[in-house]
């Protein structure tokens, strides 16, 4: 019964997704504001009946109901209750919901946080929410209905979650990413509303950027998490591995970095306005096309769902569909001529031009790089994979290419500014950025080269930030009073900068410093590592839920002290037979020890085993914790609240202008 | 060029593209170019992974076969190594190609996950890879006992591949035994 109630109340979201994507939309063309003054009631019960749904689904699974056909294929009674929770979007069916759940939610929001939007614009807004999410509850319903019964024939027990799948990260992981896609669909729909009533203005700029910085947040704390699960559950220390899924997800990632940057020079000084409205219809539309090439089968991927033509068909129409159709909008109603704003070349201006330009080619070199096989294949020229080198060799150079871009940026003036300015202002850093270069790595047993750039070039970031805000505070009557004068904004960037420069020198330093020994061991051996004394202390058999392990305890001692007891696993899951590595990592803030076990090695109880030193691994991912916080911070600017204070004045405006 | 075309750009370029969405939809990257099905195992002479010989077409014909094109840096074929073991283990004979890999790296793996392969092939430059018209790894061709390549798999053979497709044609190739099959 509570499948079937499920199914009825994604048929009624689907109904209410139809109507705010139609009548509101109408009102806003005709005039009619009782047509528009419908969009937030509907907005709110489209997400209701979608929540409904999914939390129907969700009890089926609790309740190893295997009569639903996405339960048998993705649980069993013998899994652990918060697996058999996020097994919910551990498939194809079960994520899509999750999907429109997360943009069910966002457009509600967007109807709750916005009442003082002029209401002509708002209603734009939500309809082609709306309309979104009337694309993916059709979908759904018309080739992926997460209720469908096997009936006759119920299964007595589930195939069980897929065991990489069984992971605390994994639980979180998917929602957040879903979190950041969906989100950049509220700046799309700004873009587009904004485009429908042919004004492209600061104030447009200013309500999209919250929305877009948290979407963008989400995103990274999304992703990060996905390269941390890799971590650690693939069993053999990667991070990351340019794989399609990956890459999906990565791309507008990237389009929105350019987007929130751009956001804020619309914003500021009213440029680049169809530039950023651009950007805004990429961001959301290579989040869709993320969508399309996990579910189509076009490519093949580790991450993939179970694949289906006619739902990549289906798909494509809609992609078609939204991209096509905002391309043409755009098209036809983006200003054509440039603004009568202008700035000179050594301003702010230009070095978020320059930051645009960087990540548009990086999206682009990812995009290019995923779609090559692709394009070839339609082609007849064969078949190509195109793997890490190819991305590595592209991507390294521009990222370093944009940190110089980055330390200016901040420290710039908006219109004009003069290199002389620059001059004095970052001469100092300058110094003592490349004296950190030059000395911090000599800490480390041998010294590189590439680290004496990435610590360069990161303290430069750093220390360029550090004196911005030393020249902001200073002419306070105190230190507290200076920097509590300075605003949520300028901290969100301070701290996201900072995040980034975190993150590249992670990057660099576990890359070139990383050492890994694969070797076999046995109970009572020895292996030294960076001065850590690795001893396999003795074999155990270990017992979980639904498998059974084999657990080796290694001991690790520095100095004659134990630094960490670990205790990677061998393990098979009971329901599939499938064997899975368990790593056990000591993690620090400036190195992980890591170790994996591979295969037993004859009768002796020897056992390959893989031993890493990672040093400084985790500041990769606490640079993309902090560029998240920075970009949640920035919600915080009380401009965006003023903003809702004045809005009203646009809109009586917008009425009658468009 | 007119300041309103220009913002076409975008659409066209996104038109292009789909187009090539479109016809990625009914391409299925899994299959076969039907070029090499039914064809004969391309001849070759490369090393045997980790011994001082060479390993040629006629040391791998003469019974049905599988071979799979493997390599360390690829994430699926790690995903795929446990139901190599399984088969391998059920006396079916695997022989590897080691595509574009490193040889050390490649023997770390094998004493690490363990050694389903009869012998490796090393492909280091994919020269083979070349000629078989490999896509990427992993892919496992079906050889029967004259040489002749009888099915490819693209992707990872999991026990679902196995059962459903693998396994019933090796079945059928052993029933034919060395003198069935369309030519050598």
């Amino acid at each position: 019964m509570i499948p079937e109630i499920g199914h009825f109340a994604l048929i009624i979201g689907f109904s209410l997704a139809l109507i705010l994507a139609t009548v509101p939309a109408w009102g806003a063309w005709r005039r009619n504001s009782r047509a528009m003054a419908l969009a937030p009631g509907l907005a709110v019960g489209t997400m209701v009946f979608v929540s409904i749904s999914f939390i129907c689904l969700c009890i089926a699974f609790l309740q190893d109901d295997f009569s639903v056909k996405v339960v048998a294929s993705n649980s069993n009674s013998l899994l652990p209750p918060i697996y058999k929770f996020s097994a919910v979007w551990g498939n194809h069916e079960g994520s899509l919901l999750l999907w429109a759940l997360i943009l069910s939610f966002w457009t509600a929001a967007v109807a709750l946080f916005s009442s003082q939007l002029p209401l002509l614009m708002l209603s734009r807004v939500l309809s082609v929410m709306g309309a979104i999410g009337v694309g993916f509850l059709s979908f759904m319903l018309l080739t992926s209905n997460p209720f469908a019964r096997l009936l006759p024939g119920t299964p007595a027990d589930g195939n069980d979650l897929n065991p990489l799948l069984q992971d605390p990260g994994l639980i979180i992981h998917p929602p957040l990413l879903y979190m950041g896609y969906v989100g950049f669909s509220v700046a799309f729909s700004f873009a587009i509303a904004a485009l429908l009533g042919g004004r492209l203005d600061a104030s447009w700029a200013r309500w999209s950027r919250p929305w877009t910085n948290v979407a963008w947040a989400f995103l990274t704390l999304g992703i990060m998490l996905g390269s941390w699960w890799a971590y650690y559950e693939l069993g053999w220390g990667g991070w990351w591995f340019w794989d399609p899924v990956e890459n999906a997800s990565f791309m507008p990632w990237l389009a929105g970095t350019a987007l929130i940057h751009s956001l804020a020079a619309t914003e500021k000084r009213g440029l680049f306005k169809s530039w950023t409205v651009l950007l805004a219809i990429f961001a959301f539309s290579l989040s869709l096309l993320g969508t399309f090439l996990v579910r189509s089968g076009v490519l093949t991927s580790v991450h993939a769902f179970a694949t289906d033509p006619a739902r990549g068909l289906f798909i494509l129409i809609f992609l078609a569909f939204v991209v096509g159709g905002s391309l043409t909008l755009y098209a036809l109603r983006a200003p054509a001529v440039s603004s009568r704003v202008s700035f000179e070349w050594v301003s702010r201006e230009s070095l978020i031009l320059c930051n645009n330009v960087v990540f548009l080619v990086a999206t682009i070199t990812v995009l290019f790089g995923t779609l090559f096989p692709l394009i070839m294949d339609a082609l007849g020229a064969g078949k190509y994979s195109v793997g890490p080198p190819y991305f590595n060799a592209v991507f390294v150079p521009l990222m370093a290419l944009l940190v110089p871009f980055m330390g200016l940026g901040p420290v710039s003036r908006w219109k004009r500014d003069s290199t002389r300015r620059w001059q004095s202002e970052l001469a100092v850093p300058t110094i003592v950025a490349v004296l950190c270069g030059l000395t911090l790595p000599l800490l480390n047993a041998q010294y590189n080269v590439w680290v004496a750039l990435a610590v360069a070039l990161s303290s430069w970031l750093l220390l360029g930030l550090l004196r911005d805000l030393w020249y902001r505070v200073r002419g306070a009557a105190s230190l507290s009073v200076g920097l509590r004068r300075i605003t949520p904004s300028y901290w969100g960037m301070f701290v996201a900068h900072l995040g980034f420069a975190a993150c590249v020198t992670g990057v660099v330093a576990t890359s070139q410093y990383n050492i890994e020994h694969d070797l076999k061991m046995k109970p009572g051996d020895i292996e030294v590592i960076a001065g850590y004394e690795f001893r396999f202390v003795e074999l155990v058999p270990a017992r979980g839920a639904n498998f059974v392990a084999d657990e080796a305890r290694v001991e690790v001692t520095r100095h004659g002290e134990v630094v960490a007891l670990l205790a990677p696993q061998k393990r098979r899951y009971l329901a599939t037979g499938q064997i899975m590595t368990e790593a056990d990592i000591d993690g620090g803030l400036f190195r992980d020890l890591y170790v994996a076990m591979g295969e037993p090695i004859g009768d002796d109880g020897a056992w390959a085993m893989r031993l890493h030193y990672k040093p400084m691994v985790r500041w990769m991912w606490l640079g993309a914790i902090l560029m998240a916080f920075g970009a949640f911070t920035t919600v915080a600017d009380k401009r965006y609240r003023r903003v809702r204070a004045v809005a009203s004045a646009p809109a009586s405006e917008a009425l009658h202008g468009a | 060029m007119a300041p309103r075309l220009k913002l076409f750009l975008p659409l066209i370029i996104f038109a292009v593209m789909s187009i090539f969405l479109f016809r990625g939809l009914s391409l299925d990257p899994q299959s076969l170019p039907s070029a090499l099905i039914d064809q004969p195992l391309p001849e070759f002479s490369l090393p045997v992974l980790g011994q001082d010989r060479l390993i040629q077409r006629q040391d791998i014909v003469g019974e049905p076969a599988l071979l799979n094109v493997w390599a360390t840096w690829c994430v699926s074929c790690r995903v795929e190594h446990p139901y190599l073991l399984q088969i391998g283990t059920s006396g079916v004979p695997i022989y590897g190609i080691n595509y574009k890999d490193e040889d050390a790296a490649a023997q770390r793996w094998l004493t690490e996950l363990g050694d389903p392969y009869r012998a490796n092939i090393t492909d280091r430059e994919g020269t083979l890879g070349l000629d078989l018209g490999v896509y990427g790894a992993p892919e496992t061709y079906l050889v029967d006992a004259n040489g002749v390549i009888r099915y490819r798999h693209v992707g990872v053979v999991d026990e679902r591949v196995w059962q459903t497709i693998l396994q019933p044609l090796y079945q059928q190739l052993i029933a034919e035994g060395g003198n069935g099959g369309v030519g050598g």
